[in-house]
């Protein structure tokens, strides 16, 4: 196992452990987190994966699509940020709906 | 060098199993606060580990706008979540 | 955190996870060194790209129709941030605790100094519009938040903002009608046109992120 393929499984359970959070925590900013924490496992396992040979120069292309990729997750987390202040705003709660009957 | 490689490894192996710790801790911390800024420090870390995968523009990436703009908006997010409740109990609202 | 009636609640998602966790395991194991990646074929082209950073080329010449696609990504969000919140303008100004005062007065100006340095080195180091723009980002919310009142540069946020997208568009119709393909740089001119519109997408991911922390910071809390 090489230094790559170690970061790519913890790319793997960081996507896990996200996709966990997201399903069963109830609260709307924890989901956000979650979110996020799914967004940079998937972004591990995209430059990791193509990190095959330690020795070769890295590969330019997943390192764009990951930066690009980090922009898009800042402005879809500022944009989630703003509907759950909203929705805490209109109805009292920032959890939502179904969630808050439980 | 061969005592290099090994600890470059070892540090290799830290970090991976520090981002799982931190991620794991952040996700399932009752407090909210501490829940952003251990994602804070996560995002300080996955910076490192764009460093050590060869990929400095990420990092530098991950480092600004990851960690820092994010934890800032996260942080912001939270301060108006509290504002809302009145300061008394942050979670439960 | 999870109650023990909790527990049958979990479960479900619990071993959802990990079916999926183990799948992808299997997978990225089975990815593993069979992708031969496309270095080859950047490094061949990174002479005629106009600059000498590998991701650069990728992200401004090779790839810069995605990230187009990505500075408009940003304006949208910001949009609808703006289509949720009432309050566009920043929080008021008040006076800020001495520590934060002078930590403001020293490190803004180092953060556009900073800004400008990695958007010029980026053609050739790490760094570039993204890099940059998220710094002079930081620097704007730090003079948000010590209370400075800066209306001119308030005024220019929504502008600012448009920058980027407009020149990026802008630069890529031009290219459409002369050279007969969307932002096909010329090879001769393409370090120049890179570092235009890199300049103009620093500024507006800058105005962007700090206008977003805008809006999700509301009224900062200012009780009569």
């Amino acid at each position: 196992m090489n230094t790559a393929l170690l970061y790519a499984l913890a790319g793997v359970a960081l996507f896990t452990l996200g996709l966990q959070a997201l399903i069963v925590q109830p609260h709307l900013l924890r989901k956000i987190l979650a979110l996020n924490v799914m967004g940079s496992g998937a972004f591990l396992v995209l430059v990791a994966l193509a990190r095959d040979r330690p020795d070769a120069p890295a590969d330019a292309v997943p390192q764009a699509l990951v930066i690009t990729g980090i922009v898009v997750a800042v402005s879809a987390t500022a944009f989630a940020l703003a509907l759950m202040l909203r929705l805490r705003a209109a109805t009292g709660r920032s959890t939502l709906p179904e969630d808050s009957g439980d | 060098m061969a005592a290099l490689n090994l600890l470059a490894a070892a540090f290799d192996l830290l970090l991976a199993a520090a981002l799982v710790a931190l991620a794991w801790q952040a996700l399932r911390s009752p407090d909210l606060f501490r829940a952003i800024v251990l994602f804070i420090v996560f995002g300080l870390l996955m910076a490192l580990a764009w460093v050590r995968l060869d990929a400095i523009d990420v990092a530098l990436a991950e480092a600004a706008i990851g960690a820092g703009l994010t934890g800032a908006l996260l942080l912001a997010a939270w301060a108006r979540l509290q504002r809302a409740a009145g300061g008394a109990d942050g979670e439960t609202r | 955190m999870a109650r023990r009636a909790d527990r049958p609640r979990l479960l479900l998602p619990a071993l959802l996870s990990t079916a999926l966790g183990t799948g992808l395991v299997l997978s990225v194991l089975e990815l593993h060194s069979v992708s031969a990646g496309l270095g080859r074929q950047v490094a061949e082209q990174l002479p005629a790209s106009g600059v000498s950073n590998p991701v650069t080329a990728v992200l401004l010449n090779f790839r810069g129709y995605d990230t187009l696609l990505e500075v408009a990504v940003l304006l949208l969000a910001l949009l609808g941030a703006w289509s949720l919140e009432s309050s566009r303008r920043p929080p008021l100004a008040r006076p800020a605790p001495p520590v934060q005062e002078m930590l403001t007065r020293l490190l803004a100006p180092l953060l556009v100094l900073v800004a400008g340095y990695l958007l010029w080195a980026g053609a050739g180091a790490p760094g570039g519009a993204f890099q940059a723009g998220s710094v002079l980002g930081a620097a704007g919310i730090l003079v948000l938040l010590a209370g400075w009142r800066c209306r001119r540069l308030a005024a220019a946020g929504r502008p600012l903002a448009v920058l980027g997208p407009a020149l990026f568009l802008l630069v890529g119709w031009a290219l459409l009608l002369l050279q007969g393909s969307f932002l096909d740089y010329p090879p001769a001119r393409a370090g120049l046109l890179i570092l235009a519109i890199e300049t103009a997408a620093m500024l507006s991911i800058g105005a962007t992120l700090a206008a977003l922390f805008v809006a999700v910071l509301g009224h900062g809390g200012q009780r009569p």
